[in-house]
């Protein structure tokens, strides 16, 4: 019996085959927000405003990467065994923001560089007996873009 | 605006390392060697700053009252600060405010930490709400995930190169050589450190700060407490000037424990980013500038997090820093000496001490008391760091 797909955290993204982030945006300052679920942050030039709900832009800029080569530690649930994952910050021109995400897998992260064009999927974060839990993750737009045998 | 001073009586530290004993038996070692230090008996402190730590339960997070019990009640006024790596300044700060209001005359303030190897994680047990626990749920976003990705954008914007970044740690390395309280007193080579294992790309093992069990207290007090207890010719050192600044909105970089930035649209981010606005404040309150300074003690969580710093507080623009590590500017006998101490490159951090530790240094560096590495004649220093959740601090000094 094959595992049902869920996300890894409810709420702050869509499950489609073309997937948005969840975010919030400020009814008088037009702000954007993001995670919405944890509204850790607000605009001091309205303190309590109305927000709603909006979808980020799909598509970005990448600004940064980190490829990680040690396990790190709980509550993150390696692979076993680990494998190095890439950590990116994407730049999203409408919302003039920046928003980390993992590198898709299969992709190598020796292909990306500061600038590379990026769009929102979904990909594996970890398994348990009944669910394969998802994520956003970034994966490169170009045709180009390399694809790695992972045999993942 | 500026503000008044107060004194630095003594200062103290237990040598940072991994002794497998009780945080509160390190504060005791620090505040019982800066009593010492400042010539106070422990009986006529009237204030106990503690800065807390996170990882010790809750004695930890009651510090301040931890530390004093353990040195004998003695029926002081106290507080207990936690401000991540900011903590020891938050703690300095309080104290400070109190002498100031001309509510104390003379305090304590101390910070001690024991910490795990390896990663800093977040406390046990699942919170969907806590932005620190999901980003390495979710992401698997490690503190040094955060310091590689800066690091990368020095490489892209500027060419930093991996070998740039080596330099500040063998820097360091020869600096803490000569400090009793560092714990990794041995030098390295370029190509060692670029050598040793890649730990978030592009930062390896010897680029990335260690964690370390250790401890620091001051004795700070109001000037007039201190022409009245001088002992001999010794003018103390000063805190001119400190800054606890949090970010201005919109802040368009990622910082720890954040999944996204503040988003710009509609709102001009503001002339200095958070960093940089951390320093001003401090210079502001002390009525100097960059080039009034005669030596630093950095934040280096990671090397590359060092050459960041050389630009947040001024001392040169903007893609520069590369230049003053290889040009030696930075080196004690250069320009402007960054971590003569060894910085946490040879320290390794202990959260709630660290920022207490970096002004032991400058005190001992205006004194004149720091041998085998001296900034010859500094009269004027400054400290900075920055942790999560929007928390940073500096602190000027002066003879």
């Amino acid at each position: 019996m094959s595992k049902t797909r869920v996300p890894a955290v409810e709420g702050w993204f869509t499950m489609d085959d073309e997937p948005r982030l969840v975010a919030s945006r400020g009814m008088q300052s037009g702000s954007y927000f993001f995670p919405k679920a944890l509204a850790v942050s607000g605009n001091p030039a309205w303190p309590g405003e109305e927000r709603e709900d909006v979808l980020l832009g799909r598509r970005g800029t990448v600004w940064s990467y980190a490829t990680n080569h040690y396990q790190p530690p709980e509550p993150y649930v390696s692979p076993e065994p680990f494998v190095p994952y890439t950590v990116i910050a994407v730049e999203l021109p409408d919302e003039q923001m920046v928003v980390l995400g993992q590198l898709a897998d299969g992709v190598d992260p020796a292909t990306i560089s500061v600038g590379t064009e990026v769009e929102l999927v979904l990909g594996p974060l970890y398994e348990d007996h009944e669910h394969e839990y998802v994520m956003w993750k970034w994966r490169p737009v170009e045709s180009t873009a390399e694809v790695a045998e992972t045999g993942r | 605006m500026s503000v008044p001073e107060v004194a630095v009586l003594g200062a103290g530290m237990h040598p940072w390392g991994k002794w497998g004993r009780n945080f509160v038996e390190y504060g005791v070692v620090a505040a019982r060697a800066a009593l010492a230090d400042a010539g106070v008996e422990w009986n006529d402190i009237q204030f106990v700053s503690g800065a807390d730590t996170m990882r010790n339960g809750y004695p930890g997070y009651v510090s301040g009252a931890t530390f004093a019990q353990a040195l004998g009640w003695q029926g002081a006024q106290v507080a207990s600060s936690y401000a991540a790596c900011a903590s020891g300044v938050t703690a300095l700060s309080t104290a400070r405010a109190q002498i100031l209001a001309g509510l104390c005359d003379v305090a304590l303030v101390v910070g001690a930490d024991t910490t795990p190897k390896g990663f800093l994680a977040p406390n046990k047990g699942g919170r969907g709400d806590d932005p620190d626990w999901l980003r390495f749920r979710l992401l698997g976003a490690t503190n040094p995930t955060y310091f590689a990705l800066y690091a990368r954008r020095r490489m892209d914007l500027y060419g930093a190169t991996p070998r740039d970044f080596a330099r500040v740690k063998v820097k360091n390395a020869r600096h803490g050589l000569n400090n009793p309280n560092a714990r990794y007193r041995k030098e390295v080579t370029e190509d060692e450190v670029m050598a040793s294992p890649i730990v978030s790309d592009p930062l390896r093992l010897l680029d990335i700060c260690a964690t370390s069990d250790g401890a620091a207290a001051l004795v700070v007090s109001s000037m007039e407490f201190a022409r009245r207890h001088a002992r001999g010719e010794r003018q103390p050192v000063r805190i001119a000037g400190i800054s606890t600044v949090t970010p201005s909105y919109p802040n368009p970089i990622i910082e720890m424990p954040n999944f996204a930035t503040d988003s710009a649209v509609g709102v001009t981010p503001p002339e200095l980013g958070f960093k940089d606005s951390i320093a001003a404040k401090a210079y502001e309150e002390a009525g100097v500038g960059p080039d009034d300074l005669s030596v630093a003690e950095v934040y280096d969580l990671s090397t590359a997090l060092e050459l960041d710093w050389y630009e947040n507080v001024g001392l040169c623009k903007p893609g520069e820093a590369e230049r003053l590590v290889n040009d030696g500017d930075t080196t004690i006998g250069g320009r402007i000496p960054v971590n003569p101490s060894g910085g946490l490159a040879c320290f390794g951090e202990a959260v709630p001490a660290q920022a207490i530790a970096q002004v032991c240094e400058l005190t001992w560096q205006l004194r004149g008391e720091a041998e085998g590495r001296q900034v010859e004649g500094a009269t004027v220093g400054l400290s900075i760091n920055q942790g999560l959740f929007g928390h940073g601090s500096s602190v000027i000094v002066k003879r």
